[in-house]
């Protein structure tokens, strides 16, 4: 008798809660079209996730698109790329952010959000050039081979002053400190990134295969981009790995490419990616890349992450399609990689890949 | 009289006596529901990691015993040090507070130790990592150079004073509030009648101390200990920011390779675990859960059998 006393209110009390708040969920969903002001016809709700690693330049992105389109909600969950690309083959999102290209089993499945017997694709949106930051005393410049850099950061080479530093910096007065390295303690895409560039160029030190985590137990474990950066920063003799855009006022080492060393720039970094061929074997419109991280080239800099969208050939739903095309294209559009470039640092894309990029989206429908 | 002695049966019947004695019932029953579901949920989501595929970890490592090991060592390392740290400061604040200080002095020192409490532990962490940590780092290569010879203080030094010792440190800041204020209430509940008995006999204060208050104070020091290592335990911000992990078991206190806390393992891996992986750090959740418990029990277990010989009864 108490508990329907109390109980009612309560029952009134959620069920009213409930109905106010799946209100508000469903309101993106009222397409109301046409009589707005900006001349933008799209409406709806788009969901995305994916790599982290993408997440500021999705803010730009999300910000930018819904200024011009004020009838579209986009959504980017910023879950990792695993969980990115299995929620989208799933079908529970409309596109997945994701740092490596589809594995071949997923694309021998099925994509619930697409329609029958389509696939999905890859598609380069997103350049971030990784920078190696050091802090030593009295070192302001620091030019670094990729087998130095391995021995470094696998441990081999534990003093500032090790022979093999020297030879390639003969005009540095080194110290004598210990080296800490820091690497990403978190699962991440830059330590993957830099793994693969390290696994390829220096393949007799770097041994191990490239991975979200970090493959050698030695050196300093910093959570998050962020967390590299401060251990840098505040530590002594330090060197580290983090996307360039957030080294701040760190000293960024030259990384030997052919017989030059070459600085990170954004405009290195996307001309690397451009100069990479596509993964063989893949259907023609999958734009996944075979980073080419053993180039010679001095104007390429070859320690980068790329991140794609996946996005269907043909959606299900065709009025969902044309709304995800639409936010896609934006992203790979000048505009779009501007933004980008203001909020997170990447590396626009330019040339081929960028016409490349734009004319598979114009087949998505 | 008949009338009155029926009101009074009446008066016992209220509704708000009934509803009150089913609202505790409620409440007491609702809390081992919570546990129940937790232990549950936890239980049913970490069975997949127990049968993991080898290729579901990184590295050397193959099952999921080799994985939670070194980071229950870690759980367990961190905490104990950050307890020995924090216990003999507490108890000389309490007794600063509770025997020392003049009266005005001591309630203002006890609200601020209250306040270190209210500090979010991701406060604690960014300390830890801009100011505590670049600090202790050059005393930590002293350490390294003169006592390296004995396993904890073992090189090679971390360059950016990242260590477990460092958690420890900021994890003893972060339960420095809890045992103190047990302690000072514990102290200030010292029979008068024992410290005058002490102090009549001519004992100094610190005699008087040792003899009066500590004796009757032990099983709630032991306790608020207990609570302490309890926070220390389950602490993940602090410790994921400000610790360098390593996926092994290290004794070594001033190294860059450091077993991680379960909980900061946690935080750490979550964001990007898919699949398998969700359940093997679920699974390593369901072992903090047991940790937890245990030292819980182990707590239990002391305090009940100290309970005869302190001044207490």
């Amino acid at each position: 008798m108490n508990f329907k006393r109390f109980g009612r209110p309560a029952v009134i009390a959620i069920a009213a809660g409930l109905a106010l708040s799946s209100c508000a969920a469903n309101e993106g969903d009222v397409a109301i079209t046409g009589n707005d002001a900006s001349a933008s016809t799209l409406s709806g709700t788009i969901n995305g996730a994916g790599a982290s690693s993408m997440g500021a330049a999705q803010e730009a992105w999300r910000a930018g698109f819904q200024t011009a389109n004020p009838e579209v909600t986009v959504n980017y969950d910023p879950t990792g790329s695993g969980a990115g690309r299995e929620a989208f083959i799933a079908g529970g999102t409309d596109f997945a952010g994701s740092d490596s290209f589809m594995s071949d089993e997923e694309l021998a499945g099925t994509f619930a959000s697409c329609a029958p017997g389509s696939k999905a694709v890859d598609l380069p949106v997103y350049i971030s050039p990784i920078a190696v930051i050091f802090n030593v005393e009295g070192v302001d410049e620091l030019n670094i081979d990729a087998d130095t850099l391995a021995k470094i950061f696998a441990g081999t080479i534990t003093s500032w002053d090790d022979a093999a530093i020297a030879a390639l910096n003969p005009d540095a007065t080194l110290p004598a400190t210990a080296i800490t390295a820091v690497h990403r303690s978190d699962d991440s895409g830059t330590t993957k990134n830099f793994s693969d560039y390290l696994g390829q160029t220096a393949p007799d030190v770097w041994t191990e295969k490239a991975s979200d985590t970090f493959p050698f137990s030695t050196g300093d474990g910093a959570q998050g981009t962020s967390g590299v950066v401060s251990a840098v920063t505040n530590g002594v003799g330090t060197i580290g790995y983090a996307d360039a855009s957030q080294a701040g006022s760190l000293s960024t080492a030259k990384l030997m490419v052919g017989s030059d060393f070459v600085a990170y720039t954004p405009e290195a970094a996307a001309e690397v990616v451009a100069g990479s061929p596509l993964v063989a074997d893949r259907a023609a419109d999958d734009l996944a890349l075979e980073l080419n991280r053993k180039t010679t080239n001095p104007a390429e800099y070859p320690l980068v992450l790329v991140s794609y969208a996946i996005v269907c050939n043909e959606y299900a739903d065709a009025a969902q399609g044309a709304l995800v095309k639409a936010y896609i294209e934006y992203i790979a559009s000048a505009a779009g990689q501007t933004v980008a470039e203001e909020a997170a640092g990447v590396a626009p894309l330019t040339g081929e890949l960028e016409a490349n990029v734009a004319a598979v989206l114009a087949t998505v429908k | 009289m008949t009338t009155v002695a029926a009101t009074t049966i009446k008066a016992r019947q209220r509704p708000g006596d009934r509803i009150f004695s089913s609202a505790t019932v409620i409440a007491g029953s609702l809390i081992l529901a919570v546990l129940a579901a937790v232990a549950i949920f936890l239980l049913v989501e970490s069975l997949p990691a127990f049968v993991a595929d080898p290729s579901a970890f990184d590295g050397d490592i193959t099952n999921f015993w080799s994985y939670v090991g070194p980071l229950v060592f870690g759980t367990v390392y961190s905490a104990i040090l950050a307890l020995i740290m924090a216990v003999p400061v507490a108890i000389g604040i309490a007794l600063f507070i509770s025997h020392f200080a003049p009266r005005k002095l001591a309630q203002g020192l006890g609200y601020l130790i209250d306040l270190l409490a209210a500090v979010p532990s991701v406060v604690f962490g960014l300390w830890g990592i801009t100011v505590l940590a670049p600090l202790l780092q050059p005393f930590y290569t002293t350490l390294v150079d003169w006592f390296g010879w004995f396993l904890p203080f073992a090189g090679p030094v971390s360059g950016t004073g990242r260590t477990i010792l460092t958690v420890s440190v900021v994890l003893a800041v972060m339960i420095l509030p809890i045992i103190t204020a047990i302690c000072r209430e514990i102290f200030l509940q010292t029979p008068l009648l024992h410290e005058e008995a002490a102090l009549a006999l001519g004992a100094t204060r610190w005699e008087m101390i040792r003899m009066a208050v500590l004796p009757f104070g032990l099983p709630g020091i032991i306790s608020a200990s207990m609570l302490g290592l309890g926070r220390a335990l389950g602490e993940t911000m602090a410790v994921a920011m400000v610790l360098s992990p390593s996926p092994n078991v290290f004794f070594q206190l001033l190294t860059s390779q450091n077993s991680n806390t379960i909980a900061a393992n946690i935080a750490l891996n979550f964001p990007e675990a898919h699949g398998v992986g969700v359940n093997i750090l679920l699974a390593t959740g369901l072992m903090l859960f047991v940790v937890t418990l245990l030292v819980n029990m182990l707590a239990r277990i002391v305090i009940n059998s100290r309970k005869a010989f302190s001044g207490a009864n």
